[in-house]
């Protein structure tokens, strides 16, 4: 894809936002709120991040200057765009009552949309991000049933991805394979170039409708030193993650440590927050919520982000399955690396680090899974 | 990294021309009999408000849905060999299957599916068959055995083992004698408790299996029940020789989607929803000795 890379400065980046709101996408990028990296809607290279970096660690995450002018200098926000395309709440039908007949229609006119309108032009996904995204289209589209709203969502999406420069200190995407060179997925992949040359980008084309936004865009042909050196940035911020996972014979391990003595350790810190499993971007899971009106006339079912860490996620008449933290912190971290694999045959770990950094108890999964790899198994209990 | 997503259509929002139908979205049935089985369990039976009747196979389920209460996961007990309304026999345990059997005729009810496995009694064919039920765990193995009933000279000894809390609590009286007079299946039922005037057996229906008389080297073993229950008869089924291969368990999990979408019946790598309800215990044995898996 050498041949095809072009290079845009910042009135580029902004030609190219302009380019997409003028094909009707809201577009989504990066944005500095509340003292954290948050996805809304950017109009233009104002709304980005300019200068801003992060400082990442378990529990702990801070904004920073960084002393450049940097539009994309940070690492994993506190979301990933998994609520644009896979919103928190969402209504699957409202259904109203007439005497004894009920008629349900999924797609009520006066139905509230959760969030802005499609079609969305993602800017700034970074590899990690982008894998997540193939997982959900995996698990929500590749097999037998489709989530139908995703899937409308994401095929009207256009995706710009970004090359991770400076890596935080909870990212394990190298160890992955999952990053920080965006490697397919995207329509149109940027490398942020801050050397003593002018404030550029590089830009890989991924899809002909890329292409097609990016002619309506001034950009200059990249030399091949520019690709070179966006080669040597993504080697060199692979070398620089804050966090490594083996995941070498992993989900063997795992599924050999269903009676680990680990899962107390880890169940005396968890407090079953939720946390790493809203901020996960493949995390899935589900529940429905009924709404009815007062009368009983009109009745709404929504479906909202559920998690195994909470009690009644599994819960069936008569009781729970996991009463216990230590059996939902296990069903959490067996389901991501090991049970994941022989559903979907990838890891559902994409190295992002956000679970580390977002967990107030500053519970690490890869030293969790590093713990159970080393933790003695108890004797096989016979049966 | 593959794509499945399409991404040749700029800005292309709208309905997707091809996209299947929403499995989220029931259809209206109108409920038109209830009928009282025992003390707390009831007999729905559904017919659908437009479309044709609902073809399923033995062992799956639908997701039953009291509009405006809730949607749960009941099985169907009907007869998959005659067309008729759908049939679903539903303890009263909660919101919502109070709501569901107290619905008045005529009422209408969501339903999405058939979901799910079914027993495949079929591979029976030949062998001697042995059903074992727990409780309201009959009526999901009904359907299966009206099958084989409507086949009977293909299967050999056909056993059913049933465990019921008290006599009260038994359920389909006048079939299980149908069954055992005019169907030459061997009906044996127990109870846990049968003060009053009950002459039968009582007992754990784990201790039926040795009795059963069963060629365990040629037998399909069909199993519904409380979870605990099924894990001491397959454990049973086993010891006598019966493969694992060849017990077959319908799990329950807590289930919101029924489509393999919602992650709630997660059972390790398995979705019970789609991989389940019904499943050997090849599968399920490495599993279900994990406590809280
Ligand atoms: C595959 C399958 C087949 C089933 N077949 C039958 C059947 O034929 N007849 C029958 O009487 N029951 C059956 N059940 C059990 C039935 O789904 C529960 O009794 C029912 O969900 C209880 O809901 P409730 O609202 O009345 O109870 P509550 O205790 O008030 O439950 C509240 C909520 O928890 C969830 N929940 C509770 N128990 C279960 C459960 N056992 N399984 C899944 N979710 C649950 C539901 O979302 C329910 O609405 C089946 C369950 C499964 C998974
Ligand atoms: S498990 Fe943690 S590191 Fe892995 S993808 Fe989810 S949030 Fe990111
Ligand atoms: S691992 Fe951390 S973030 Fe996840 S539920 Fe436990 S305390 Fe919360
Ligand atoms: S019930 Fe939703 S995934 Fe099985």
């Amino acid at each position: 894809m050498a041949d095809e890379a072009r290079l845009i400065d910042l009135d580029g980046l902004q030609g190219l936002i302009d380019a997409l709101s003028a094909r009707g996408y809201t577009v989504i990028g990066p944005t500095v709120r509340d003292g954290a990296i948050v996805n809304a809607p950017v109009h233009g290279v104002d709304d980005l991040p300019r200068g801003w970096g992060d400082e990442q660690d378990a529990a702990h995450y801070r904004l920073r200057r960084r002393g450049d002018d940097a539009v994309f200098g940070f690492a994993a926000g506190a979301q990933s765009v998994k609520p644009v395309v896979f919103p928190a709440h969402e209504l699957i039908w409202r259904g109203r009552r007439t005497g004894t007949e009920f008629t349900v229609n999924d797609r009520d006119a006066d139905g509230p949309v959760a969030g802005p309108p499609p079609p969305y032009a993602l800017l700034g996904v970074r590899s990690c991000d982008l894998h997540a995204l193939a997982i959900h289209d995996t698990v929500l589209l590749g097999r037998g049933y489709t989530d139908t709203r995703y899937a409308e969502r994401r095929a009207g999406s256009f995706v710009v991805a970004v090359t991770c420069t400076d890596p935080g200190g909870t990212c394990f995407c190298a160890s992955m394979r999952t990053g920080p060179h965006p490697d397919g997925g995207f329509d149109l992949a940027l490398t942020e170039l801050m050397d003593d040359g002018p404030h550029r980008f590089l830009v890989e084309v991924g899809t002909p409708r890329g292409a097609d936004v990016l002619a309506d865009v001034a950009t200059a042909p990249a030399p091949e030193s520019d690709v070179v050196e966006a080669e040597a940035i993504a080697v060199e911020a692979a070398s620089r993650m804050g966090r490594t996972l083996d995941t070498d014979g992993l989900k063997d391990v795992l599924y050999a440590s269903a009676d680990s003595p680990r899962w107390d350790d880890v169940a005396s810190r968890c407090l079953a927050c939720t946390n790493c499993t809203l901020v996960c971007p493949t995390c899935f899971c589900t529940s429905v919520e009924d709404v009815a009106d007062l009368t009983g006339d009109v009745a709404e079912r929504r479906r909202v982000w559920d998690s195994c860490f909470n009690e009644d996620f599994s819960y069936i008449h008569g009781g729970s399955i996991r009463t216990e933290t230590r059996s939902r912190y296990r069903q959490w971290i067996t389901h991501k690396l090991a049970a994941w694999v022989d559903q979907f045959g990838t890891s559902g770990c994409v190295g992002c680090g956000r679970c580390i950094t977002w967990c107030p108890a500053a519970i690490d999964i890869t030293a969790e899974a590093a713990a159970l790899r080393w933790t003695p198994q108890p004797a096989a209990a016979g049966s | 990294m593959t794509s499945l997503i399409d991404n040749q259509h700029p800005g292309r929002t709208g309905a997707i021309d091809d996209l299947p139908a929403d499995p989220m979205v029931p259809r209206p049935y109108r409920i038109s009999r209830t009928r009282q089985d025992t003390r707390d369990t009831f007999t729905l039976e559904l017919e659908p408000v437009d479309g044709p009747l609902l073809r399923y196979r033995a062992g799956q389920f639908t997701m039953l849905d009291a509009f405006g209460v809730g949607e749960v996961p009941i099985s169907i007990s009907g007869d998959p060999t005659r067309p008729g309304p759908l049939e679903h026999t539903i303890r009263d345990v909660g919101v919502v299957t109070h709501a569901l059997i107290t619905a008045p005729t005529g009422a209408v009810l969501g339903v999405r599916g058939p979901f799910g496995t079914s027993w495949d009694v079929t591979a029976g064919e030949g062998k001697d068959v042995v059903f074992v039920a727990g409780g309201i765990g009959l009526a999901p193995l009904r359907p299966a055995l009206m099958e084989l009933i409507a086949r009977r000279d293909r299967y050999n000894r056909v056993v059913l083992l049933y465990g019921a809390r008290t006599p009260e609590d038994i359920l389909f009286g006048d079939e299980l004698r149908s069954w055992a007079k005019d169907h030459g299946v061997v009906v044996e039922v127990t109870v846990d408790n049968g003060q009053h005037a009950w002459r039968g057996r009582v007992g754990l229906v784990t201790q039926l299996v040795p009795r059963a008389g069963f060629d365990p080297r040629n037998t399909l073993a069909l199993v519904c029940g409380p979870e605990t229950m099924m894990r001491y008869v397959a454990a049973a089924l086993t010891d006598r020789g019966v493969p694992e291969h060849r017990v077959r368990l319908s799990m329950e999990r807590n289930m919101k989607c029924g489509v393999g979408l919602c992650g709630h019946c997660q059972l390790r790598e398995l979705f019970v929803c789609v991989d389940g309800p019904v499943l050997p215990y090849s599968r399920l044995a490495p599993l279900l000795s994990t406590r809280e898996l």
